[in-house]
């Protein structure tokens, strides 16, 4: 039992803080947000030429590092913190790891080099009524259909929420059996974005710091080989990617809650009044020590939720508490990072609320981040009904 | 990072379960569960002799080296033996303040005579503990301590008075650690001394407190001429708030894995009650009930994060370490509030006369005191602010 990163996992985390605290500037953030795309494609380049990250946790029988879901949650963490704008969540937390969960190796062999090299890819499941019954995200949500047309099948349907969905080259899309209810009947298809059929817009964002769009399908014919594993057996390898995405977003707000917290103190270090730093105020105190503790605590939560993830993937002991620790780590950052942007911006005072300053950047994206895949209280209703609902459970 | 025990933990894990397995029965078997926070003075007798019976299964000290009667048990073994405990149902360890407090302080600042004298009445588990550091104007500002020591030349001894209070289980133990002023003349953290006393003598007054559960477990404790023989002064006089501190690091060790389970214990039970009387229906209990449930499992990762991690050179505590007494002690007080509300109306009604608690009632009222003792959430919040973050020191008045 060793719960601490290795020598080698340090350093993974401390490069990427290293470097995307000279790149992901606030200059740098605002640049990017204006752009049509969202990110800087440059900057992107670099990322995926020279870092090689997109590449961190592929096989490397397909073109990949090899590394695990721990060194990926510790740049994912970096990345949280810093809000570096990049296609990097969606091709690498929703597009890798659906082709890693539910490709073939064939498929794996195709797409994954490329997504290692910097393709960009995102994954598109939920319609709109995502957004209706307080949010619900998992497989009841999918309207699109595959409707079999002799070799091929033929997608028709829409999708909204879609993160980088609009810049996304790859699309790796969930669609039902016509007819087929709840978790019965889905399949994955991978195709590329620019096929014939797809529609694709920019939905205008409250955070610009990730953009998110909609994305219809009319009646796109795709070939057989574009099927992700066996057809309508799609739901439990969604609900895996689905379950690991939550966990690396944990890890980004984990991140940015820790930035909220070094913003909070820095600034309140520095600001005199009453003729004192405000700092020494206890009311002050007390609020940084209690968002300490939530970063501290979405920490232990993230980084044994990442073990779990790794589990998952290789096929350990703990793969069964994936979604369990999911929910775990994506309630407790969802709220750390909502309250700690919150907190952050009452203790800057005015200049909080101003656009000049980056508090709003953080404010914005941790609301962002709490309603992607479920709020704390969607998962916490996840974990009430295995502990409630079931017989003879706990 | 890895997270699994390696095969002979496991084993060592099979050893723990199979020994508690075998010897919590009987005259034991009552008193498992029994005797935690709230419930201390419940089977003492019994619970007495339990410690000896695991003293002479070798499960005692289990932490401690070997040369001082340990088993010597590494990081892992301690867990395993800690959460296999309160898995099994062990009861309150009595011989938990020996353990956990005096013995590794005269472990690391106590003189060879003082380990010799002192260290294996607490392995055989027939010396039992309190500590004499609070008292009426010295709580959180425990600086403020004015119980004094005076060196009788004559007597080779020294001489002290005073008066300590919510001194726990203070009526049950052979020994206590005082600190007290060696200086009289000194005030603030200067001038103190670590004193290790016999209770039983006649300069020592034991009065026990009824505390809000109506039961009595910590105690007023007087000194009037009390006496120490000379060499039961732990460090030279004047050393007494470093080995005091030093101390408080030692209370923050792996027997928390220990207590998860025991919150465990506790949250199980409020669950069970939820699924019997329907209140797990109820969307607000249920969302209380997960997020408990959240937060109990990052408590242990939290947990095994600090066991796992360093420490700085300068025995400071990491900040998973910082945060963790504010951590738990404000779950375990949710956790009381989450249980009466579960019950419901029902949880007005006791057990019988004069006062007689469930033990959801015990725990619903004794929480209130986590958030107090061992340094307050308050207390807490500014050592995180101040340590951790580096934010300005509260000036003194
Ligand atoms: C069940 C129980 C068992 C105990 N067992 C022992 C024992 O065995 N041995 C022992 O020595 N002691 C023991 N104690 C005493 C315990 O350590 C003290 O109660 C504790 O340190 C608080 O001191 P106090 O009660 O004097 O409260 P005070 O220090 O008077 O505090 C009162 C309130 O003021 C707040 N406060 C105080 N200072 C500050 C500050 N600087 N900033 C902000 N807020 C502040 C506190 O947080 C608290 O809310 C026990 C206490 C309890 C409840």
């Amino acid at each position: 039992m060793e719960f601490a990163f290795t020598d080698e996992q340090l350093m993974i985390r401390d490069t990427a803080q290293a470097f995307l605290a000279e790149v992901s500037t606030s200059e740098a953030i605002r640049a990017a947000m204006a752009t049509d795309t969202g990110y800087d494609r440059q900057l992107w380049q670099q990322i995926c030429n020279d870092l090689v990250w997109p590449a961190l946790h592929i096989p490397e029988q397909f073109g990949g590092m090899g590394l695990g879901y721990v060194e990926l949650v510790a740049m994912l963490e970096q990345m949280g913190r810093y809000l570096l704008c990049s296609p990097f969540y969606a091709s690498v937390c929703l597009g890798v790891n659906s082709l890693l969960l539910a490709g073939s190796d064939e498929q794996k062999k195709q797409w994954l080099p490329q997504l290692a090299a910097g393709t960009t890819a995102t994954l598109a499941w939920c319609d709109g009524s995502a957004g209706e019954r307080g949010g619900n995200w998992n497989a009841d949500t999918i309207s699109a259909t595959a409707t079999p047309d002799g070799q091929d099948y033929i997608l028709s349907g829409e999708y909204r929420y879609v993160v980088d969905g609009a810049s996304a080259e790859l699309l790796i899309v969930a669609a039902r059996l016509p007819g087929s209810v709840g978790a019965h009947g889905i399949s994955l298809f991978v195709l590329p974005a620019h096929t014939a059929g797809v529609s694709r817009q920019t939905l205008p964002t409250l955070d610009q710091t990730r953009k998110q769009s909609a994305i219809q399908l009319h009646r796109v014919r795709v070939p057989a080989s574009a099927l992700l594993g066996k057809a309508g057996n799609a739901a439990p390898g969604l609900q895996t990617v689905l379950d690991l995405a939550a966990i690396a977003l944990a890890a980004e707000q984990m991140g940015g809650a820790q930035q909220c917290l070094d913003m909070a103190v820095a600034y309140t270090k520095e600001r005199v009044q009453f003729g004192r730093s405000i700092a020494s105020f206890q009311a002050i105190k007390h609020k940084a020590a209690d968002m300490m503790l939530r970063v501290e605590v979405a920490r232990s939560g993230v980084y044994y939720a990442a073990c779990v993830a790794q589990e998952a993937l290789e096929g350990g002991p703990l793969a069964g508490e994936l979604s369990e620790a999911a929910s775990i780590a994506k309630s407790y950052c969802s709220d750390a990072y909502f309250k700690n942007a919150a907190e952050c911006l009452q203790m800057h005072g005015g200049v909080g609320f101003t656009w000049e300053y980056d508090v709003h950047l953080h404010f914005k994206r941790a609301k962002a981040s709490e309603h992607f895949l479920g709020t704390g209280a969607y998962h916490r209703e996840r974990l009430a009904q295995w502990l409630l609902d079931q017989e003879g459970a706990a | 990072m890895k997270l699994s025990f390696s095969p002979a933990d496991e084993q060592f894990r099979q050893e723990v379960a199979q020994w508690l397995n075998v010897n919590l029965t009987g005259d034991f078997a009552k008193i498992r569960f029994r005797g935690g926070p709230g419930d201390e003075h419940m089977f003492q007798h019994e619970r007495q002799q339990w410690e000896k019976t695991l003293a002479a299964g070798g499960w005692t000290c289990v932490g401690w080296p070997k040369q001082y009667g340990g088993r010597g048990c590494s990081i892992e073994q301690q867990v395993i033996f800690f959460e296999e405990y309160a898995r099994a149902g062990g009861p309150g360890r009595v011989g938990h303040i020996g353990e956990g407090l005096a013995g590794p302080t005269i472990i690391a600042f106590g003189t060879d005579a003082q380990k010799h004298k002192y260290l294996p009445g607490i392995v055989a588990g027939t010396d039992l503990w309190c500590q004499g550091y609070s008292e009426p104007g010295a709580g959180s500002d425990l600086a403020n301590v004015k119980t004094k020591a005076r060196f009788d030349a004559e007597k080779n001894k020294w001489i002290l008075n005073g008066q300590k209070v919510w001194t726990s289980l203070a009526q049950e133990a052979h020994y206590c650690f005082v600190i007290a002023r060696t200086d009289a003349n000194s005030s603030g953290h200067k001038g103190l001394g670590f004193f290790l006393l016999k209770m039983d003598q006649p300069g020592v007054t034991v009065r026990p407190i009824q505390q809000i559960t109506g039961t009595s477990e910590f105690n007023e404790v007087f000194f009037d001429d009390a006496e120490c023989d000379a060499d039961d002064i732990v460090g030279a006089p004047g050393d007494g708030w470093k080995v005091a501190m030093g101390l408080l690091g030692f209370e923050r060790g792996v027997s928390t894995l220990g207590q998860q389970m025991q919150f465990q214990n506790e949250l199980d039970e409020v669950i069970a009650l939820a699924k019997q009387n329907g209140a797990a229906k109820d969307p607000i209990i249920r969302q209380r009930i997960a997020k408990a449930h959240a937060e109990l499992k990052i408590m242990r990762y939290n947990s095994l994060r600090m066991l796992s991690g360093q420490s700085g050179s300068d025995g400071s505590l990491q900040k998973e370490a910082l945060i963790y007494k504010l951590y738990w002690a404000t779950w375990h007080r949710a956790l009381g509030e989450l249980a009466m509300d579960v019950m419901g109306p029902e949880s007005q009604i006791l057990e019988g006369t004069p006062y007689q608690l469930s033990r959801l009632q015990a725990m619903y009222l004794f929480v209130r005191s986590d958030t107090i003792y061992g340094g307050t959430n308050q207390i807490q919040r500014n050592i995180i602010a101040e340590r951790g973050l580096g934010m300005p020191k509260e000036p003194r008045g």
